[in-house]
C-alpha cells in the first residue's frame, strides 16, 4: 500500500502539485475534475426540479410531485425517461442544420461555466480548472455565448411564436448582462483579482497547513473568520448593492419569473423552444436549470464567501482531535464539509428564487427593459464608482473616508430619487390635466348627439 | 503556465461530446410516426399563415447595438478594476481617470435616453 502511494505514477496523479507534473498527468487530472463537476452540476438538476415542484406546491396549497418514489424524489428521473422515449419531431419548415445544434450551443456554455467555480480550496482539487487566473473573466465569456442557442432555436424554428420569444430571450439577456458585468466590477475593486479561489480567500482569513510527505500545502480558514468577511457586507452598503444588483440580473439572465417573458405561456406557448420535443426539449430544460444553478453558485463564491463556513469553527473539525490522522483530517475538511457549505448556502438562495416565483408576479416587456436600462444599469454604474471613491478617500483619510462616501451616495441617492418623484407627478398631472376632460366631454357630446363614442 | 488551460480544453471538449451524444440519444430513441400535421409549425393548433421569416420590430437590433456599446465600456473597467487596490499612492489618479471614462459614457447614456433610445411601447 504505500509502495503504491509512494510510486511516481500516483504521485503524479494526484499528490504532487501543477507545475511538477508533465502535461499528461494534468491531462488525466482534469479528466476526473470533469467527470466530478459534470455529476455535481447536472446531477443536481433533478434534485433543483423536485425541490423547485415541491416548494411551489407547499406555498401554493398543494401537494406537489409524491408519488415516484420517496417524497416523489424520483419524479425528475421518470420525467427524464419519459422525454428520452418521446418521439423526436422535426417539423418540416425548420432550418435542420441550426435547428439540431441550437440545444447544444445552449448546453455547451452552461457545463463550460462550471469550470473555473471553485467547490474546495485545495490548490489542486478545488475546481475544474483550478490555477486559470482569468476566473470571472472567463466565465463572463463564455455566458454570453449561451444566448446564441436561444435566439437560434427561436430563428431555425420558424414559427412566429419561437421567434418572438426567441428575440425576447435575447434582448433580455444581453440587456441584464450590463448590470451583472458592473456589480462584479464592484467585488474585483474590493478584492483586486480575477481568480475564483482567490476571490474566496479574500473573503475569510485563511491559514496554511502544510500536508505531510509532500512539498506543498492547503488553505484552510481560520477559526477566527465568518461572514463578516463576506464581501456582501463590505464597504456597507455598497457590497449589499452589488449583490443584490447581482441577484436580480442573474433571475432576468436564467429567464425566471418575474421575468420570465420570453416563455409567457399566456402569450407565446412556449417561447424559443415551443417546436422542441423529446430530449431535445429537454437539453434546454437541463441547461435552464444548470444556468440557474451556476449563476447562484457565483453569487455565493462572489459575495456569500465560498465554500467557507458563516462561523470559522463550523468550517473544519477541530485540529484538537489528533486521534485522526491530519492526512484524514484534512480529507474531510476539503472533501466533506467545504463542499456541503457550498451547497448549503446554494440550496438556500435557490429557494429564495423559488419562492420568488411563488410570489412575484409576471412584469410586461416595457417595463422590464426600462427596469434594466434605467434603473440596474445606472444603479450599478454609480456603485463602481461609489465603491472607487471609497477606497481613495479611505486611503486619504482614514475610516472616515468611507462615511463621506457613504453621505455622496446618500445625498446622489435622494436627488435622483427626488427627480424621478417630480417626473412621475408631473406626467400623471399631464395625464389627468390633456386626457380625461377631453374625454369626458366627447362622451356628453356623443351622448347629447346619440352619437357612438368615438375616441 | 499554459498547462493552466488544459482543463478548460477538456471541459470544452467534454461539454460538446455530452450535448452531441445528447441530441443523437434523442435521435436514435423513441418511435418515429410522422404526419403532415404533425410536422407542420405549432402556433396554437391553427395552419400556419405564411413563413416566420417575417420583420420583427428594429427596438431589438437598436437594444444589441447599445449592448455592444456599453458591454466594451464594461470589459474596459475590467483591468481598471482589477489593479485598483493595488495602485497605492496612484489610487486618487486612477480614481479621476475613470471618472474621467464614466463622465464620457455618461454623456453618451443621457443622449439614448433624450432620444428615446431606451423607450418601449
Amino acid at each position: 500500500m504505500t509502495d503504491l502511494l509512494n510510486s511516481p505514477v500516483w504521485r503524479d496523479l494526484f499528490v504532487n502539485s501543477a507545475d511538477q507534473i508533465p502535461w499528461y498527468a494534468e491531462f488525466v487530472r482534469s479528466l476526473l475534475r470533469f467527470v466530478i463537476a459534470l455529476a455535481g452540476g447536472l446531477g443536481s438538476v433533478p434534485i433543483l426540479v423536485w425541490l423547485e415542484r415541491r416548494l411551489l406546491g407547499f406555498w401554493q396549497g398543494r401537494l406537489g410531485p409524491n408519488r415516484v418514489g420517496p417524497f416523489g424524489l424520483l419524479q425528475p428521473l421518470a420525467d427524464a425517461l419519459k422525454l428520452m422515449m418521446k418521439e423526436d419531431i422535426t417539423p418540416t419548415n425548420v432550418d435542420k442544420t441550426l435547428y439540431y445544434l441550437a440545444p447544444a450551443i445552449a448546453l455547451v456554455p452552461v457545463i463550460c461555466s462550471l469550470t473555473v467555480l471553485p467547490w474546495n480550496s485545495s490548490s489542486d482539487w478545488g475546481a475544474v480548472a483550478p490555477h486559470l487566473n482569468v476566473g470571472i473573466l472567463f466565465l463572463l465569456a463564455v455566458a454570453s455565448i449561451e444566448v446564441y442557442g436561444v435566439i437560434l432555436a427561436g430563428w431555425s424554428s420558424n414559427n412566429k411564436y419561437s421567434l418572438l420569444g426567441g428575440l425576447r430571450a435575447s434582448s433580455q439577456v444581453i440587456s441584464y448582462e450590463l448590470g451583472m458585468g458592473l456589480s462584479i466590477i464592484a467585488v474585483l475593486l474590493m478584492t483586486g483579482t480575477l481568480a475564483m479561489q482567490e476571490l474566496v480567500h479574500s473573503q475569510t482569513i485563511v491559514t496554511n497547513v502544510p500536508i505531510p510527505d509532500s512539498n506543498y500545502s492547503v488553505w484552510t480558514q481560520s477559526v477566527s473568520a465568518g461572514f463578516w468577511n463576506w464581501n456582501i457586507f463590505k464597504l456597507f452598503p455598497f457590497g449589499l448593492v452589488a449583490a443584490v444588483v447581482y441577484m436580480i440580473s442573474m433571475i432576468a439572465e436564467t429567464n425566471r419569473a418575474p421575468f420570465d417573458l420570453p416563455e409567457a405561456e399566456t402569450e407565446l406557448v412556449a417561447g424559443f423552444h415551443t417546436e422542441y420535443t423529446s430530449f431535445k426539449f429537454a437539453m434546454f430544460f437541463m441547461g435552464e436549470y444548470a444556468n440557474m444553478m451556476i449563476v447562484s453558485a457565483i453569487c455565493v463564491t462572489l459575495f456569500l464567501g465560498g465554500y467557507t463556513a458563516p462561523w470559522g469553527i463550523l468550517g473544519q473539525l477541530p485540529a484538537s482531535w489528533t486521534f485522526f490522522p491530519s492526512s484524514v483530517l484534512n480529507f474531510v475538511n476539503h472533501v466533506v464539509i467545504a463542499p456541503a457549505w457550498l451547497f448549503i448556502k446554494l440550496y438556500t438562495l435557490i429557494s429564495f428564487f423559488i419562492l420568488v416565483r411563488a410570489s412575484q408576479p409576471r412584469l410586461r416587456y416595457d417595463m422590464l427593459m426600462h427596469f434594466g436600462w434605467k434603473v440596474l444599469l445606472p444603479t450599478a454604474l454609480a456603485n463602481v464608482v461609489l465603491v472607487a471613491t471609497s477606497m481613495a478617500l479611505q486611503q486619504l483619510f482614514g475610516a472616515v473616508g468611507h462615511f463621506i462616501a457613504v453621505g455622496i451616495a446618500g445625498c446622489l441617492a435622494t436627488i435622483v430619487l427626488w427627480v424621478a418623484y417630480l417626473h412621475w407627478k408631473a406626467r400623471k398631472s399631464g395625464d389627468e390635466a390633456s386626457r380625461l376632460p377631453i374625454r369626458r366631454e366627447s362622451v356628453v357630446r356623443a351622448i347629447a348627439a346619440r352619437m357612438p363614442v368615438e375616441d | 503556465m499554459l498547462s493552466s488551460y488544459i482543463p478548460v480544453l477538456v471541459m470544452v471538449a467534454g461539454a460538446t461530446i455530452v450535448a452531441l451524444a445528447l441530441i443523437g440519444l434523442s435521435a436514435l430513441l423513441g418511435p418515429r410516426r410522422p404526419s403532415a400535421s404533425k410536422d407542420s409549425a405549432y402556433e396554437c393548433g391553427v395552419t400556419p399563415i405564411g413563413s416566420a421569416r417575417e420583420r420583427f420590430p428594429v427596438k431589438f437590433y437598436l437594444t444589441a447595438m447599445l449592448f455592444i456599446v456599453f458591454d466594451i465600456e464594461t470589459i474596459f473597467l475590467y483591468p481598471w478594476a482589477v489593479n485598483y487596490k493595488a495602485s497605492g499612492g496612484l489610487m486618487f489618479f486612477n480614481l479621476v481617470e475613470m471618472l474621467v471614462f464614466v463622465a464620457i459614457l455618461l454623456v453618451g447614456y443621457i443622449y439614448v435616453w433624450k432620444r428615446g433610445g431606451l423607450e418601449w411601447g
